[in-house]
């Protein structure tokens, strides 16, 4: 019980070994060393568990209705809107906030910036879990969810885009099973594999590397198959994909920030000494790169509208909506980053990432929902489809958190590496 | 665009003309741009001769087992329905539709059929990432429900807003179009039903290179009768299906803004760095990896004499 207080510093279960010397059972590394009541009693103890509960009281029956009634029982995608919220957020706005896995892989494995080390498994977690549950989303939107191989297998489109997706995504997936498998294999005492995992280490950040970035890409060019319906200041068919590639670095890096944050303040007790006492200096070295990503994006955007000479659009109602994007999810997170990184001021980054990941999950949601069909009129999604997007993002927070607690994420594993 | 599309023909000239001189034993070069199966049958829509009987939706409807609508065809109150602030439009019970659009300055309001307008270069096909459509020499694109996942992008990349899902199945979704009545007749050399079933010859069938021909006499024979464009001629790289009016098109429901070329056309920006990406980054960062492992020896080598 003590272990989830904050008095208490010492980490449960870090180590291979009971004080007493005999070795942690699995069952009771799952168990974080308490007795089924004590493990209960935390549980319902925290007033988070029982807003999941609520979400999941209400999502679940909705989901079973989505699989035996039809996607048209819970959501308002039409015939004009075939994409709504779980491709417009679960894909389209979680994909760029996982790119924290490959950007944190480059910095530490090829740029070698060991210092950020503390903070790369989290990215990398980051990564791989938000990948997963897009894959989750997808499993809910798709019209035949039983047929998700069916592209690698059985009949396939290459020259498709959503092909270079499908096939990135399940590569890239592997990829961070593997990079992520060392914090597991520390965990469950199979060192060899981590040793392996740990030799191929540059040759998996390189295929991450390659694999983000085209299919980061690649779900901004699935959006030029559209090039008449998005409004024309949020396509630009010619840079769509660099677009979306450049938001995802900022989006990443903001993600891995807000994480965290989230963790030194509401999981303190599993983070090491090593984790808190680098963590403000790591927010702000993230900070910096989010900076410049920033930077460069308002400019490429820009390049965007003098390409296509979208000016005039600029003076529409559309216009203003656009500059009004530019302005909350762009310039200023970019201005309280540059600030907050040049004073010091390591809360004010930590807000800037907050903001620039809303401000990217905005970003999606206006070019795969609200600006799309511009011409036609305005899809509001169902009560039901806001609810199950809710559900899976819940269940995406228990899974996160379920691995925080045990895997050697926050801290260091004590004993053979 | 223009600048766009110069360099564009340019790059693909270049291509064109390296791919040629590297493989100089093919006897025969492909052509850069697929500008459609030489036979492949279309037709053409005289939007002054159309009256709004909706014979060719109930033929449709008949021909493709589609289920009973819920207003009978000769109920002409479904002009007048409108969803979302629009008329209407195909859907999972119906593949074609007639529309009434009043003209303002003239006596008699024209009506509208749409339908698939199957593209020589359709943006459903070359969006789909599990090859569900195919384009026959005949000039049908047809679908295959069988290997389609049920993704909607074909839906997303239509310009004309044609292919429609069957959202209310949970077990047997399928993307619901126009298909050219390719099995049951196309095939066969025999129109479409809704063609066979048009009381006033609104609609001709036939050769798509024919139907050019006998647009343009139409167009030139009747000076001031028709707007001096075949839409579909070059929309979206061309359709089968295509429209000669009386008025703007514009004004009678049509896509103006429907570019003149592939939809395909603007993924290949995209497409062609697919493969310079997979070439070039493992070369790029295994090489920011030597350099950066360099400095880190390097530093530890002064560290060590600097204790020796």
């Amino acid at each position: 019980m003590n272990i989830f207080s904050k008095s208490t510093p010492e980490i449960p279960i870090a180590t291979p070994c009971k004080p007493d010397g005999s070795v942690w059972s699995i069952k009771e590394k799952l168990w974080l060393g308490l007795s089924r009541q004590q493990y209960q009693d935390q549980f319902l103890r925290n007033p988070v568990n029982w807003l999941l509960i609520a979400i999941f009281a209400i999502g679940v029956p909705l989901i079973l209705q989505r699989y035996f009634a039809g996607l048209g029982s819970i959501t308002h995608a039409s015939d004009d809107y075939p994409w709504g919220l779980f491709l417009g957020f679960g894909l389209f706005g979680m994909v760029p906030l996982s790119a924290s896995g490959f950007l944190l892989g480059t910095t530490v494995e090829i740029f070698g910036r060991k210092d950020f080390i503390p903070i790369e498994r989290l990215a990398l977690l980051n990564g791989l879990l938000g990948y997963f549950f897009a894959v989750v989303y997808l499993e809910i939107d798709l019209g035949m969810p039983w047929r998700l191989y069916y592209p690698m297998f059985v009949s396939l489109g290459p020259a498709a885009v959503l092909f270079l997706v499908a096939w990135h995504v399940a590569t890239y997936l592997s990829v961070q099973v593997a990079e992520v498998s060392t914090a597991y294999f520390e965990w469950i005492g199979w060192l060899k594999g981590k040793r392996f995992i740990k030799s191929i280490a540059v040759g998996l950040t390189i295929s991450g590397i390659i694999l983000s970035t085209l299919h980061q890409g690649a779900l901004g060019a699935l959006f030029t198959y559209a090039p008449t319906k998005i409004h024309p200041l949020w396509i630009s068919t010619n840079f769509q994909w660099v677009h979306f590639f450049c938001s995802a670095i900022f989006a990443g890096l903001s993600m891995v920030i807000v994480a965290s944050t989230l963790c030194k303040n509401f999981l303190t007790w599993r983070c090491d000494r090593r984790f808190l006492d680098s963590v403000d200096e790591l927010t702000l070295g993230l900070g910096k790169g989010c900076a410049y990503a920033l930077i460069t994006y308002l400019v490429i955007k820009v390049v965007g509208i003098a390409h296509d000479n979208d000016w005039a659009h600029l003076l529409t109602g559309w216009g203003k909506y656009f500059l009004l994007e530019m302005a909350l999810a762009v310039i200023l997170p970019m201005v309280l980053f540059a600030y907050g990184v040049k004073h010091q001021k390591v809360n004010m980054v930590r807000w800037a990432a907050l903001i620039s990941v809303l401000g990217i999950v905005w970003n999606r949601l206006n070019t795969s929902m609200i600006c799309f069909n511009w011409q036609l009129y305005r899809e509001i999604p169902h009560w039901k489809e806001v609810w199950v997007t809710v559900t899976i993002f819940a269940l995406y927070f228990i899974v996160y958190r379920f691995i925080l607690y045990r895997l050697p994420i926050l801290y260091q594993w004590q004993g053979d590496k | 665009m223009n600048i766009r599309l110069n360099r564009r023909g340019f790059i693909q000239g270049g291509l064109a003309a390296s791919a040629a001189a590297t493989v100089s034993l093919a006897g025969t070069t492909q052509a850069a741009t697929f500008e459609g199966y030489p036979d492949s049958m279309g037709v053409l829509v005289d939007l002054s001769r159309c009256v709004g009987c909706r014979s060719c939706e109930a033929a449709c409807n008949q021909e493709q087992h589609l289920p009973a609508p819920e207003k009978p065809f000769n109920d002409f109150s479904v002009f007048d329905e409108m969803l979302h602030g629009q008329k209407r439009r195909t859907d999972e019970t119906r593949y074609t539709v007639v529309n009434r659009y009043e003209i303002p300055g003239r006596e008699h309001p024209l009506y509208r059929k749409i339908q698939c307008n199957h593209c020589q270069e359709p943006a459903c096909l070359t969006s789909c990432f599990v090859n569900a459509y195919t384009k026959t020499p005949e000039g049908a694109v047809i679908y295959n429900p069988d290997v389609c996942v049920g993704c909607r992008t074909c839906m997303v990349a239509c310009p004309f807003y044609i292919p429609t899902f069957r959202y209310s199945s949970a077990f047997h979704p399928r993307i619901m179009k126009c298909v050219f009545c390719y099995d049951t007749r196309l095939t066969k050399g025999r129109p479409p039903a809704c063609v066979e079933s048009c009381p006033q010859e609104a609609l001709t069938f036939g050769r798509r290179t024919d139907l050019l021909d006998m647009a343009r006499q139409r167009i030139r024979e009747n000076p001031g009768a028709y707007e001096n464009h075949i839409y579909g001629e070059h929309e979206a790289g061309g359709t089968a299906w295509m429209y000669i009016s009386p008025a703007p098109f514009a004004q009678v429901g049509f896509d103006t803004t429907v570019p003149k070329e592939p939809i395909l056309n603007y993924v290949k920006d995209f497409l062609s760095i697919v493969p310079m990406v997979l070439t070039i980054w493992p070369a790029l960062f295994a090489g920011f990896h030597l350099l950066a492992k360099r400095k880190e020896t390097r530093e530890q080598q002064t560290k060590n004499e600097g204790e020796v």
